[in-house]
């Protein structure tokens, strides 16, 4: 919990409001993957036939397999890279940290064969008095395209430290 | 091609059909099979009673995510588009735990030349609590 201090937001804050940090890429989605997403999320009952048939996917609108919109194809990457430190709130007290949710919004969606491109950046931050003291509330956005530089996700996230 | 719900049919009020898993291990430990999300407290009770869950292990915010989208899929059919979903983690998905994903129109509109259809949605347990409470847009096709 924050007490003692007027504020969380830090200089580092500041300075990294708005700016994309470097981009990271996929390795490419393949309809296997696809596939084992989506018995996983739909476990125990059989999955979409968009989302594995070949044959009933080329018959829709999209023409071919697509993934479920939740497909994370950033899951495992061979290396694994620490991921770049966010910059650290004012006030040097240990803070409690919670996952405050999450918006996505979707574009084109992700086929076997793409290959995403993501980039991140801290869009924005407030803070106000909460029932744990002064909680802070930070917004990541998270943006993904794809080969052909089509949008294909924007995810706000929230997180709140007190 | 399957179309199973069209703009004109939709009216501010209605309720999305349900869709609802009983989920445990074996849910758990495929999604983290997929999602590499290998977290001690999804996958061991003792580690879960160590994180403040004295009931154990528990299950993934992003599986419950998961359902929002399949529920969401389910009703709208592959025609159609899920332009956007947010959502908040209110509540902690015990094992055995039946979630069940609603959800009801709030508004409708023609946006950019798309048939946007708001929607307030959640992910309810077995007793009534509200575990993941958000929204979502999607984007229907057009009768005729």
């Amino acid at each position: 919990m924050a007490t003692g201090v007027d504020t969380l937001i830090s200089p580092a804050m500041e300075a990294a409001k708005g700016k994309w940090g470097e981009p990271r890429v996929s390795p490419p989605i393949s309809l296997s993957d696809i596939r084992k997403w989506a018995i996983a999320t739909y476990w125990p009952e059989t999955p979409p036939a968009i989302y594995w048939d070949e044959a009933y996917a080329a018959t829709t609108r999209w023409g071919g397999i697509i993934a479920p919109p939740d497909f994370n194809p950033f899951a495992w990457p061979v290396k694994r890279v620490a991921p770049t430190a966010a910059p650290q709130p004012a006030g040097g007290v240990r803070l409690t940290g919670m996952n405050g949710g999450q918006t996505d919004t979707f574009g084109a969606p992700m086929r076997p064969g793409d290959v995403i491109t993501a980039r991140s950046r801290l869009q924005d931050f407030n803070e106000r008095q909460g029932r744990f003291g002064l909680m802070l509330y930070t917004f990541s956005e998270t943006e993904w395209t794809n080969q052909n530089g089509e949008f294909v996700r924007r995810r706000i996230s929230t997180s709140i430290r007190y | 091609m399957t179309v199973k719900v069209f703009f004109e049919d939709v009216e501010v009020g209605d309720q999305m059909p349900t869709w609802s898993r009983t989920t445990d291990f074996m849910h758990w430990n495929r999604y983290a099979a997929v999602n590499d999300e290998f977290v001690p407290f999804h996958m061991d009770d003792e580690a879960g009673r160590k994180a403040g869950n004295k009931e154990g292990a528990f299950g993934m915010g992003n599986l419950r995510y998961a359902y929002l989208a399949n529920a969401l899929r389910e009703w709208i059919g592959d025609e159609a588009e899920i332009r956007e979903i947010g959502c908040q983690y209110r509540a902690i998905n015990q094992k055995n735990d039946t979630l069940t994903v609603v959800g009801q129109v709030v508004e409708k509109a023609v946006v950019g030349g798309e048939n946007r259809v708001k929607l307030t949605v959640n992910v309810m347990n077995q007793s009534g609590d509200a575990t993941c409470p958000g929204h979502a847009v999607v984007v229907l096709p057009n009768r005729g």
